[in-house]
């Protein structure tokens, strides 16, 4: 494989050049240019890589910027810029960087270039959603010499590597800064004049130490990256990188069977069978996205659960069912996972029994999936004193998870079964989560995929009790509340050691689910789709990522 | 002719006014743009600080007294997802759709006019009958559709043309256009016959019904009989009396085809405002929504203006007056 992907060799002529650049060009990259044309199914919204906290623009941002952690596929933590790190004491962080590197631009990256990105993350103007929550805490960050960096927190912070996976460094020459830079809270010096997130559409700012260099932005029509000759670790494969948002996803599949597109991430999973017929590769992997339901289970004072009725005939009359343990277990026991997964998803996702796939650290391994149980199911709600069930309106956006209306269907069809008659109400997102995170239903269904790929972060938002003060359960909106599943989760996320961390989160988890605090439904399985001689490695955390694609025989 | 176009101008002024206000209440009252901006973990302090920063943190009445004193002074705002002003958003993807829009409109034009024409002269011959039965099937299916099947003949099944985006382009005069280059014109084609088909069709049936009015006309008849040749017949004396309603028409309809023309550019992935007002819908980009479809409303002001001026030029009897 050394003529470009797109012009095998396939005609004699070509074999005989093929065989000629391979004998010439004596490795896996050739003399022929090699170009990746990815199709994304999102657009990111700015260059910027501290605008916006968002998927594609996070995506988008580890080929061009560079953070001291990263994560591979799998979601294991691994050292990028930083060489190694270590936790001197239970507020000091030291990362020793990697020596040698150098920015697109040919400047070498210094801890200066990571003061000054931290400096200037709390400064981005209008931030739709910010990534000051990660440098917030930090009280002092210093370079004793110009390889070490030590960061202080006031609170002890375990997962800061983790957190700090999710931050792109920048030149501090290219942006700007005119000398070094020394962090003080409120406040740095020495910053000159940060660019404006719009700046970074032009390459001479948007400067980074990624595999790829910025190389043309035009908005809503394409992103076109190069190869940054200067990047320190292996070659990237191509050398051009242009990726067009095809929002819709008919017109993203076409654009791959039309040869348009090399990869394309997401197709719509009907259309999987036809892709590989097609002669196209699809690969599919495991994601870090959770579907459930949460059931209102708030027992406030004057608080009446919003979209239940017909429950004035029950043992106790007009009570909350869903506060009752029984009736939640019940309504868990009536979904068929497996009919959810093999009808509506096309055998595309897994059934979920806890809120993370194991491996990720505080899973475990096979964590029992709630049986299909219809009679036992019946059971419980008559011996909770519904043996004529009730009714349910079950809440569910319609244009955020793959099929998520649909399974809403099926669920409610399963729970109908049982005695629980159930209507849908299904909305587009803009309106759901609004309607959510007021409080406007007694069961919904939503996603939640944990950016750091660890247990605390899907307990932390999904089961702790919910605590605006404080933020934490903040997207529980079912108000499940269970103290020592509280304890748990907090103690784990101050403890420094990770066996014993993700050894707590595992008993915070299991404690919580005994009490089904929720109904956890299956776990996403991401699609992507390559043309015959790539291979996409599928990530956990569902990002497109040119460094992940292989070109294969 | 002055008096009507300040009385024009009044018009687009109250209608945009009112447009305006519709809008920014009716997006206010649909959900919470936080919602959609901040990321899921997001905790309720900077949900706070994404709220002051945008301004939604005020009330309703205080919100809008800002938007109409900053409108007025020429500012729509910035939009909540891209942080540079709503205006200038729109104004980057606009070169695209009234490439499209316009090609899609000569296209219409260029093609329909004489198949109508034809299919008027000669109504019972097996040409005209096939263009009238082709003209049916472009108007009756739907859009997307076409589309669809646009897509999978040209470009998945024979690969002649690429199945979406917008080519390479070149900056004339501070302007995007791809118009110039092989690669833009290659992108251009599917998604301008696919945007340009439905227009065609109306071209076709207005001309044709036109024409065969026409034709038993007094005047024509008497043109024949000064010994006029058909072809001058057809194409001065005839053309002119047809062009009336087709300029009509195409005057409206260039104005959705610029203002709507979102399935085709959703189809075709084609980066023009279409596109952009529902991505902006979907994220509850207030500004955008707003300045979109202010500048909506002034453009088919303008469209319906410009088609009165040629009116005017067009037949001779046609006054522009206070009173029109």
């Amino acid at each position: 494989m050394i003529e470009t992907r797109r012009r095998p060799c396939r005609t004699l002529s070509r074999a005989v050049l093929c065989g000629w650049a391979l004998a010439s060009a004596g490795g896996p990259l050739g003399a022929a240019a090699r170009d990746l044309r990815i199709g994304l199914a999102a657009e990111a919204t700015s260059i910027d890589p501290h605008f916006h906290n968002l998927g594609p623009n996070n995506a988008l941002r580890r080929h061009i910027f560079e953070g001291l952690v990263t994560t591979d596929p799998a979601m294991t933590v691994l050292p990028a810029l930083a060489l190694a790190w270590t936790a001197d004491d239970a507020h000091t962080w030291t990362f020793r960087l990697r020596p040698n590197v150098t920015f697109s631009d040919g400047t070498p990256f210094t801890a200066n270039d990571v003061i000054y990105t931290f400096c200037r993350i709390p400064l981005v103007e209008n931030s739709p959603s910010s990534f000051a929550t990660f440098v917030r805490p930090f009280e002092s960050v210093t370079a004793p010499d110009p390889l070490t960096v030590v960061i202080r927190t006031a609170e002890p912070l375990p997962l800061l590597p983790t957190n700090i996976t999710a931050l792109g460094m920048l030149s501090a020459k290219a942006s700007g800064a005119p000398g070094p830079v020394t962090f003080a809270k409120g406040g740095c010096a020495g910053m000159g004049t940060p660019p404006k997130s719009t700046d970074f559409g032009n390459p001479k700012i948007a400067v980074g130490t990624g595999p790829y260099a910025l190389k043309e932005y035009v908005r809503g029509t394409q992103v076109v990256l190069a190869r940054n000759p200067t990047y320190w670790g292996a070659a990237p494969a191509f050398d051009t990188v242009t990726m067009k948002p095809i929002v819709s996803t008919g017109p993203r599949v076409a654009a791959l069977l039309a040869g348009d597109a090399d990869l394309i991430e997401n197709p719509a999973i009907q259309d999987l069978p036809r892709i590989e017929a097609a002669g196209f590769t699809v690969a599919k992997g495991l994601s870090n996205r959770i579907i459930y339901i949460h059931l209102d289970q708030f027992d406030g004072p004057g608080w009446k659960t919003p979209t239940i009725r017909g429950t004035d005939k029950a043992a106790p009359p007009d009570k909350n069912p869903l506060l009752d343990r029984r009736v939640r277990e019940a309504l868990s026991k009536a979904i068929d996972r497996k009919a959810v997964v093999e009808r509506v998803m096309g055998g595309v996702a897994q059934g979920a029994g806890e809120l993370l796939p194991f491996p990720l650290a505080g899973t475990t391994k096979d964590f029992p999936v709630v049986a299909y149980d219809p009679k036992a199911a019946k059971d419980l709600l008559a011996q909770a004193g519904y043996p004529n069930g009730f009714e349910i309106t079950l809440g569910t956006p319609n244009d955020r998870y793959i099929n998520d209306e649909k399974i809403a269907q099926a669920v409610a069809q399963m729970w109908s079964r049982i005695g629980v008659k159930t209507s849908l109400d299904a909305a587009t997102a803009s309106t759901f989560f609004t309607r959510r995170n007021t409080f406007s239903f007694s069961a919904y269904l939503a996603g939640w995929g944990a950016d750091s790929g660890e247990m605390s972060n899907s307990l932390n938002s999904l089961l702790l009790c919910f605590d605006p003060e404080s933020g934490r359960g903040f997207t529980n909106r079912g108000r499940y509340c269970n103290r020592e599943v509280d304890r748990l989760t907090i103690e784990a996320m101050r403890t420094f050691d990770e066996n014993e961390r993700s050894a707590l989160l595992r008993r915070a988890s299991a404690l919580a689910m005994a009490d089904y605090p929720l109904i956890p439904l299956h776990f996403e399985v991401t699609p992507w789709a390559t043309v015959k001689g790539l291979r996409y490695t599928p990530r956990i955390d569902q990002y497109t990522l040119a460094m992940d694609v292989a070109v294969v025989k | 002719m002055l008096t009507y176009l300040i009385q024009r101008f009044g018009q687009a002024l109250v209608t945009v006014a009112a447009m305006a206000t519709l809008v920014f209440v009716g997006v206010y009252a649909i959900a919470d743009p936080i919602d959609m901006l901040a990321a899921p973990d997001a905790t309720p302090d900077e949900r706070a600080a994404i709220g002051a920063q945008l301004g939604l943190d005020r009330s309703l009445p205080v919100q809008f007294g800002t938007f109409a004193w900053r409108a007025l002074h020429g500012d729509l705002g910035r939009s909540f997802v891209y942080n540079e002003p709503a205006l200038s958003v729109i104004l980057q993807r606009l070169p695209a759709t009234l490439e499209l829009a316009l090609t899609a409109l000569v296209l219409a034009v260029a093609v329909g006019l004489p198949l109508g024409l034809w299919a008027g002269l000669k109504p019972s011959s097996g040409s005209g009958r096939t263009i009238m039965t082709g003209s049916i099937l472009a108007f009756s299916l739907p859009n997307f559709w076409q589309g669809l099947m646009l897509v999978l003949v040209f470009a998945v099944t024979l690969g002649w043309f690429p199945a979406g985006g917008r080519g390479e382009t070149v900056n004339v005069l501070g302007i995007e256009t791809g118009l110039l280059t092989l690669d833009g014109l290659r992108h251009l084609v599917l998604p301008a016959v696919n945007l340009a088909l439905f227009k065609l069709a109306v071209v076709i049936r207005l001309a044709r019904a036109g024409t065969r009015e026409a034709m038993l006309q007094d005047y024509v008849r008497f043109a024949r009989a000064k010994g006029l040749s058909p072809a001058r017949i057809v194409g001065v004396h005839v053309l002119k009396n047809i062009l009336l309603p087709v300029v009509t028409v195409i005057g409206l309809e260039l104005g959705s085809m610029i203002a709507f023309a979102v399935v085709t550019e959703t189809v075709f992935a084609w980066p023009g405002i279409g596109k952009l007002l529902i991505d902006s819908i979907n994220r509850l980009d207030r500004p955008v929504i707003v300045a979109y479809l202010m500048l909506t409303v002034c453009l088919f002001v303008a469209i319906n203006l410009i088609v009165d001026l040629i009116y005017a030029a067009l037949d001779p009897r046609v006054r522009l007056s206070e009173a029109a």
